[in-house]
């Protein structure tokens, strides 16, 4: 072990090391397991597969739309069993859980230069209970009255009532049930992901050496903390008002010429606990996808990231405005209007750090070296999407601007292009990046760059034109767009466009998921660090990582994780557990 | 090169599809105007920041590609810049805030002169109330819907006894008067939406919400429900119809008062006006229990 003085800067260890729990069979190394690599790879299959299923709901609906009346068996019930699994799925069970559960299990500690995550048993009973969230949730498939069609905002009172699908049957029952269960799960790992980044750095691993990626999932954790309490109780009372008949959300009402048994609830007190998660939610979505392309970036162009402290303030300062903005959602619910003034304010001034980060990643290109690896062509098309789906935010949160657009077409193309396609790229790119690590091989090259180009123009060319659909009137949810007078011919044959286009890029994530297979033999070998990368994951003496990530002793961190084309150096990247000065070496404590 | 050359032509192709494709809002027929300008300063502002920052990465993508004995430059921070670049945005987005604001105070702020007229939601249909002749709409309780009563009149008011009701049938409105829509459901969230009118807003049971406008032109308009409201929620379609004001007042007088519709001698009252061109929600129920046992 390297001798380390006071002089270093590197503070001597605190406690000494404690012993990993080392699986003793098949069942404990791969199945039970509680080595964070394991459960990060448990999550990210778990949280495909299930994505699969919504790509396939996506389909159907499109079918719809795009050759209404085509197809007998998309009834109206079935569009919005559809619509509301698709969204929610899409959201909560894939996003959510790959970016944290997937990405944060595997990087966090590699990167942070930890063995494992602090608490690995409750690292490994998170992973079962999203598991179990999810086996409900597609459990509802399959039960009396199909899944809930209330839309993923679940919104009340309709979620609860026979009109809609699910509502009097079990589907909006195990959907709750799955909400609660997944928060429950997330819960065990969020506290890990917060209790790792705090208490589990390496000696010298300071808070401002942090690479970008652990920066965005670590306040995108804290965030969902913070706001899944929020969704956990909406859930449970709407679930009292399903099952015991009481009145949390529900007000008088007269269903069908009968008079319902509930009286005095506030059906928008559900659309603000809902919004007050929803709203961070986006973030806990976005936060660690611009944590991870700020790394792709920075890696493959070879240059720091530019403006280090100010993306990690901006990371910060957009997680806590983000808590300030959730009624944005909700302009044309009816609430007091004179709280648009506030919400249309803060929303704004959301934008100025959000400005900031794309500034920042296209400033870290100026002047770089720039090698045009599929991580970088897919962070390339994220900025892209990034900035085209938050410059329609702007229209959406500007109070009197949303009043027309809001619960149009508009809104669907916004937000997909904002937290669906952007970060999904991002995803897509880092899978790219961090594969040969996790598995030792290279994906194809030249799969990759046809899944990279059909993916980035195709998703580009179905949501770009949506936006005019919604400017033009057409409202979003409608399971039938027949007898509308405000939809011409050829607003129609657009429709039906954006069906192909969503067809064919389902089929490029096929060809995605075969190359996901097929490299883990086929491809080429890797080595351990292929990108030449200066964060501490590359510097393991195994590929992939053993168990306990490094070798007998832990790395000790001397530098920032941006030292690249480093002046005087004689590489053009100088890992964060390399000692010594060259040139004008960075401190950024 | 592919890339940069793919990157200029997505903020080509952008702004080509922006001005030639014919899908675009319908022609406006109320007063708000405003924020369709808002709307096209939004354009304006968004449209040049996405081209610029695009066509700059296209062009960092092109100049600073990689090439043999390249290297990176070395400038992690750029405090003046960064500032620059703050203040930019900021004035930016206080150029848009602030128009928005401002047109946002008008449409909260309803003209004293406003007519007040009652929308009421339910699956899956529209219905009216207009004041009679003395201005004023009576009070109104979901306990109190009844198939006689399906707005929910409170009978005991004496204000609402003379109110004009249209239940599940087309409204009317005289062109170049304010109105105040009083919107209001008995069941679930409903959303009252004229594209033309460009303005919208949610029904939902237990209160009373409102926007208001004034109908710029004559003719005939769909309403959209744009609220999921469960299985109806596309075919909740409604139909306003902006009249002259001789027009208007000739249809106001073949309408039924409260009082007339819950006299004892009009037994099957509901039986609406003519010219009757709304879905009904009984039509939409039925039409749905075909679709779902095909």
């Amino acid at each position: 072990m390297v001798d380390i003085t006071p002089a270093d800067g590197i503070p001597p260890a605190e406690v000494a090391e404690v012993e990993l729990y080392h699986p003793h069979s098949w069942w404990t190394k791969y199945v039970f397991s509680q080595d964070a690599k394991v459960i990060a790879i448990q999550y990210s299959a778990t949280a495909t597969g299930i994505g699969l299923v919504a790509l396939v709901l996506s389909w159907l609906m499109r079918l719809q739309l795009g050759f209404p009346g085509t197809f007998d068996f998309i009834t109206p019930e079935a569009y919005y069993q559809f619509i509301t699994m698709h969204g929610m799925i899409m959201v909560i069970y894939l996003l959510t859980a790959l970016f944290l559960g997937g990405f944060g299990n595997y990087l966090i500690p590699l990167m942070v230069g930890a063995r494992d995550m602090v608490f690995p048993y409750v690292n490994m009973l998170s992973y079962w209970i999203y598991l179990l969230a999810v086996l409900v949730l597609v459990s509802s498939f399959f039960a009396p009255g199909g899944p809930t069609g209330a839309g993923w905002t679940l919104y009340p009172p309709q979620a609860i009532m026979s009109g809609t699908p699910g509502g009097q049957d079990w589907g909006i029952i195990l959907m709750l049930s799955s909400l609660i269960l997944f928060i429950i799960g997330f819960t065990m790992g969020g506290l890990n992901y917060v209790v790792t980044v705090l208490q589990g750095r390496t000696r010298g691993m300071t808070m401002m050496r942090l690479p970008l990626t652990v920066w965005g999932i670590f306040t995108a954790t804290v965030m969902a903390l913070l706001a899944f309490p929020a969704l956990f109780v909406a859930c449970v009372m709407m679930l009292l008002d399903r099952a015991l008949g009481t009145s949390f959300f529900m007000p008088a009402i007269s269903e069908m010429g009968e008079q319902l048994q509930h009286n005095g609830g506030s059906p928008i007190l559900f659309q603000h606990l809902f919004w007050f998660f929803g709203h961070p939610e986006v973030y806990i979505v976005a936060l660690p996808a611009f944590g991870i392309v700020s790394d792709l970036i920075s890696t493959h162009a070879r240059k720091n990231i530019f403006g280090y402290r100010m993306m990690v303030w901006a990371i910060v300062g957009i997680g806590a405005l983000s808590f300030v903005v959730w009624a944005h959602h909700m302009y044309v619910s009816g609430m007091d209007p004179y709280f648009g003034f506030f919400f249309a304010t803060t929303t704004l001034i959301i934008a100025v750090p959000t400005a900031i980060k794309v500034y920042n990643w296209v400033l870290t290109l100026w002047r770089g070296d720039i090698h045009l690896t599929i991580p970088m062509l897919f962070a390339l098309a994220f900025i892209v999407t990034f900035v085209n789906g938050g410059l329609t935010g702007l229209f959406l949160g500007n109070v009197v601007v949303d009043v027309p657009l809001s619960d149009t077409m508009f809104v669907v193309a916004h937000f997909h292009m904002v937290m669906g396609v952007a970060p999904i790229l991002v995803v897509f790119g880092a899978i790219y990046h961090w594969y040969p690590k996790v598995t030792g091989r290279m994906l194809n090259e030249t799969l990759g760059r046809f899944h990279f180009w059909v993916t980035f123009l195709g998703a580009y060319l179905i949501f770009f034109p949506m936006h005019y659909l919604g400017l033009m009137g057409v409202p979003r949810r409608y399971a039938e767009l027949t007898d509308m007078t405000i939809m011409t011919e050829s607003a129609h044959h657009l429709n039906s466009f954006i069906s192909i286009m969503a067809f064919i890029v389902g089929f490029a994530q096929m060809v995605f998921l075969f190359n996901l297979i097929w490299s883990i033999r086929h491809g080429r070998e890797a080595g351990g660090n292929p990108w030449r990368a200066t964060t501490l994951e590359w510097q393991t003496p195994q590929t992939p990582p053993a168990h306990g990530n490094f070798g007998k002793d832990l790395p000790i961190v001397y530098r920032w994780a941006y030292d690249y084309s480093v002046p005087g150096a004689k590489e053009d990247f100088i890992p964060q557990n390399m000692p010594g000065s060259f040139g004008p070496s960075r401190e950024q404590a | 090169m592919a890339v940069a050359l793919v990157l200029v032509l997505v903020v080509v192709g952008s702004v080509l599809f922006h001005l030639l494709s014919p899908w675009w809002w319908t022609p406006i027929a109320s007063n708000w105007s405003y924020i369709d300008n808002t709307i096209i300063i939004t354009f304006w502002i968004t449209g040049v920041v996405f081209a610029a920052v695009v066509l700059f990465m296209a062009y960092c993508v092109f100049r600073f590609r990689h090439r043999e004995g390249n290297r990176a430059a070395y400038e992690p921070e750029n405090k003046r810049l960064e500032s620059w670049l703050t203040i930019v945005t900021a004035v930016g987005v206080t150029a848009l805030l602030v128009p928005g604001l401002f047109v946002w105070s008008r449409f909260v702020n309803v003209p004293s002169d406003a007519t007040d007229v009652e929308v009421v939601g339910q699956q899956w249909q529209w219905s009216f109330r207009l004041p009679g002749k003395d201005g004023k709409l009576g009070t109104s309780d979901t306990r109190d819907v009844t198939a006689d009563n399906p707005l929910g009149v409170i009978a005991s008011d004496p204000n609402g006894q003379d109110d004009v009701v249209v239940e599940a049938a087309d409204l009317h409105l005289p062109v170049g008067k304010p109105v105040k829509m009083l919107l209001r459901s008995i069941d679930v969230l409903h959303d009252f939406y004229v594209p033309e009118f460009r303005a919208k807003m949610d029904m939902i049971p237990g209160s009373v919400t409102y926007f208001w406008f004034t109908p710029t032109k004559t003719g005939t308009f769909q309403v959209l429900c744009a609220e999921l409201c469960g299985q109806g929620h596309p075919l909740m379609h409604g139909v306003v119809m902006v009249d002259t004001q001789q027009d208007y007042l000739a249809w106001l007088g073949q309408q039924q008062t409260f009082a007339q519709l819950s006299a004892p001698q009009q037994t099957g009252s509901a039986d609406q006006a003519p010219g009757n061109t709304a879905a009904s929600g009984l039509k939409i129920a039925a039409k749905l229990e075909t679709v779902g046992s095909r």
